[in-house]
């Protein structure tokens, strides 16, 4: 089967034996045997550390969980500077997180954790931040200060989570290039390959900024909301 | 590049020092060949070993019982000890910053019974322990501002004129430049060694001993090389791992006829031994889990079902899985005293690439996740206290760069990367014999006297993973020779290190 590679001079065209063997496999057989110089990522080879996350006709994959077809169109990810033929640079992804404060910021010791709220979180701290996501989502092809789906994701496992004692911060801080920049286009949600559905977390965060006194400010001009009656004055403290 | 505290690896082990160090006030940077997340820690399924008793009684001191008998005499009580008596704590941090532990109905931390356990012991995130615990100690350290220099490859550690390590040698890959960054101690993190095993091992590409191979060329002793943890259960053709818990659950191990052969619950090593006893008269070996019947394995065993449609093509529900035993986790590392201090001054190591003399020959499954969270955290805290003490930054002394010597490239290493691989499965695996472990050090010494006919072809300097793969592969040679020595100074048989009598 032929298989096309996106490098970073041209498309080019590689010949390989049939058989259902994965992505990766094939990506490792050329970097051997017929081409020392392609570059890509990968590590685990088993689909949770998210290395290998790449487009393959034009949809988002993990290559060590695809099987390759004769055809296939392999090109890097989108929305990120490529460093060279499928490796892009994901430091500026990775630092959403940062910027997202994406983390628990002052514990309640007292909070217990049952089966129902151990659930409330689960799927969302399924993500391996392999930037599928982030490479699908229209707003980033726009905005490059958008928070966006993973780091969305994550701050919502924090906010859901019953030992977070402070979620205004992280509340506060989503409101800008955050919550209300999302389509809800659900692009981010079909690529994942952890099933995790970013669209619904950004929206289960609009709800909980409602709860905090902010409202939609593309409908601004409705006035209304909860203001105050919260114990929360909504203005941002940064 | 200055720092106080400056740290290669940031896998769990890489990333506990780094916040422990931080929390000391001193100044810390770590320096990674991927990105943290993408560490081989993710690839833990099983759990974290602690006496918590949550699901039935257990106490620390069967904990510490239990490991001590799996080390087969090689470990060291008291550090057994302190590792066993922390894990309480360690769990109940990894809680408080957000790790999202299974829980029991009453909302204690879930637990559940791994090979070797006298108890339920294991802490656990339902199949992805390691994956939630690395993404949650990366938020913690993204919260605290520590910084990360990611796709840099550790070379060589750097010492001053008195033998003191301050700093690291790196190539960064992006760019293909040399850098050095200067330090007043260092941490080694940088993980285990089995990928020496090439395809017959269930670890991430990344684990080829790099960080080993540097402290070993720095002058750091290493200890216990020799043992090397193989699982019976890798699937045939790629090597990647299904969990110990389907046989926990009731598993059988098949041979081509059809019959069962062992106690599938024994520990790793006999398993594996069977299996390739097994093996060399000619049978294929099976993991057969279809009586469990198909609600019951996307229930329990979802992961071990994707894996083995995905990887080897049969659906356990109605088919046998194709399995061998392959190297999974290495005992051995770098010899650290129990300040995590190797004997070269100023610099430290934990996590796997660290012997903290607590597996002994032979490691009890979900105790690795608990050494990397214990003793990161000790190398961190060890580390900037001596960091505290240093006055100033020492120049590093003339190191050699083996980049800048000549290699012409006529011979193709991705060959011999296989190869070593065969010899190490081969004459240095599950079941050795003196007379074949001196061949595979011949042949290996052969092969390393080929490393100047050998290279990399690309010329690029951005991202070059050809010859970032070479340096994986001097790597590679350079630790299977120690490996390959300590088997052969080692005649009986102990533990992972299994001596066939020679007849
Ligand atoms: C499939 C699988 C399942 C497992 N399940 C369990 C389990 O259930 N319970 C348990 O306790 N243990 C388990 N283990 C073992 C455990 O996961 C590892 O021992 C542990 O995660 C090692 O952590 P570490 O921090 O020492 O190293 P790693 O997580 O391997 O991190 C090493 C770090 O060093 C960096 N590095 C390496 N070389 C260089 C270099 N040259 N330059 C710069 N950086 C470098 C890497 O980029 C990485 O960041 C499992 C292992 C595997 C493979
Ligand atoms: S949310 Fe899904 S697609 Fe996005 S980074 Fe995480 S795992 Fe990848
Ligand atoms: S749903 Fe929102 S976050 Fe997801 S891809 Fe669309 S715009 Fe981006
Ligand atoms: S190599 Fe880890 S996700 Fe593909």
């Amino acid at each position: 089967m032929k298989i096309t590679v996106k490098r970073d001079s041209a498309f080019e065209i590689y010949e390989l034996e049939d058989g259902a063997y994965t992505l990766l496999e094939a990506l490792n057989k050329i970097k051997r045997e017929l081409d020392n110089t392609l570059s890509f990522s990968s590590g685990c080879r088993s689909s949770v550390c998210g290395s290998c996350a790449m487009r393959v006709n034009e949809k988002e994959v993990l290559a060590c969980s695809y099987k390759v077809q004769e055809g296939d169109l392999i090109e890097p990810l989108n929305n990120m500077p490529v460093i060279r033929d499928l490796v892009v640079d994901m430091d500026k992804s990775y630092e959403m997180n940062v910027k997202a404060k994406a983390w628990i910021k002052t514990i309640n010791s007292e909070a217990v954790l049952d089966h129902e709220a151990e659930k409330i979180n689960e799927v969302q701290s399924d993500c391996i931040l392999c930037g599928s996501c982030y490479s699908s989502c229209p707003v980033y092809a726009v905005n490059g200060e958008f928070l966006g789906p993973f780091s969305l994701t994550r701050v919502w496992k924090y906010v859901s989570d019953k030992r977070e004692n402070d979620a205004a911060e992280k509340i506060d801080t989503i409101q800008t290039n955050g919550i209300w920049d999302c389509t809800l286009c659900n692009n981010c949600t079909v690529v994942c390959p952890q099933n995790i559905s970013s669209k619904a977390d950004i929206e289960k965060l609009r709800v909980r900024s409602s709860m905090f006194g902010y409202s939609d400010p593309n409908f601004g001009s409705f006035g209304g909301g909860f203001d105050g009656g919260f114990g929360f004055d909504g203005s941002p403290s940064f | 590049m200055k720092t106080d505290v400056l740290i290669i690896g940031a896998g769990g082990a890489g990333l506990m020092a780094a916040i422990a160090a931080k929390e000391e006030g001193v100044d810390v940077l770590v320096l990674t060949k991927e990105y943290p997340t993408r560490s081989q820690t993710c690839m833990a399924q099983g759990g974290m070993n602690a006496a918590l008793g949550n699901v039935a009684e257990d106490s620390v001191e069967d904990h510490i019982q239990n490991t001590l008998k799996s080390a087969h005499g090689e470990a060291d009580e008291e550090s057994i000890r302190f590792m066993c008596s922390e894990a309480i704590n360690a769990v109940e941090y990894l809680d408080s910053i957000g790790v999202c532990f299974s829980r029991t109905g009453d909302g204690k931390i879930a637990q559940r019974r791994l090979g070797g356990a006298s108890a339920p012991r294991a802490c656990y995130a339902q199949d992805y322990t390691g994956l939630k615990i690395l993404h949650t100690l990366y938020d913690r350290a993204n919260a605290l501002g520590i910084e990360f220099v990611n796709d840099t490859f550790l070379l060589e550690v750097l010492k001053d004129e008195d033998g003191n390590a301050c700093g690291a040698k790196v190539l960064d890959i992006r760019s293909g430049e040399l850098k050095t960054y200067i330090a007043k101690t260092v941490i080694l993190a940088t993980g285990g060694y089995s990928r020496i095993y090439d395809k017959y091992s269930t670890n991430s590409t990344a684990s080829s001993g790099d960080g080993i191979a540097a402290a070993l060329r720095a002058g750091a002793k290493l200890k216990d090389m020799e043992f090397v943890q193989f699982h019976p259960t890798g699937l045939k053709n790629s090597s990647i791992l299904i969990s110990e818990s389907a046989r926990g659950e009731g598993g059988y191990l098949l041979n081509s006829k059809g019959e069962r052969f062992t106690d599938e619950l024994a520990p790793r090593d006999q398993v594996s031994r069977a299996i390739d006893e097994q093996i060399k008269k000619g049978e294929d070996i099976f993991l057969d889990i279809r009586h469990l019947g198909e609600s019951f394995i996307d229930e329990g065993l979802p992961q071990e079902r994707k894996l083995a449609k995905l990887y080897e093509n049969v659906d356990p529900v109605h088919d046998l899985i194709p399995i061998k035993p392959v190297a999974h986790y290495t005992m051995g590392g770098i010899a650290v005293d129990n300040r995590s201090q190797t004997n070269v001054e100023r610099l430290y190591a934990c996590g796997e690439c660290a012997n903290h003399n607590v597996h002994g020959a032979n490691r009890l499954g979900g105790n690795s996740l608990l050494e990397i969270v214990v003793f990161g955290r000790e190398a961190g805290r060890n580390a900037a206290t001596k960091a505290k003490e240093v006055a100033s930054l020492s120049v590093p002394a003339h190191t050699e760069c083996f980049l800048e010597k000549e290699f012409s490239n006529t011979v193709d290493f991705y060959k011999y990367k296989e190869k070593i691989g065969n010899l190490l499965y081969n004459k240095v695996g599950i079941v050795r014999k003196k007379s074949e472990l001196k061949d595979a050090l011949e042949e290996l010494e052969m092969i390393k006297s080929l490393l100047p006919q050998m290279g990399w072809s690309d010329t690029s300097a951005v991202y070059n993973t050809n010859k970032q793969e070479f340096l994986e592969f001097r790597n590679i040679v350079e630790v299977s020779e120690v490996v390959i020595q300590s088997a052969l100074g080692r005649d009986e048989s102990c533990g992972a290190h299994y001596m066939e009598a020679q007849s």
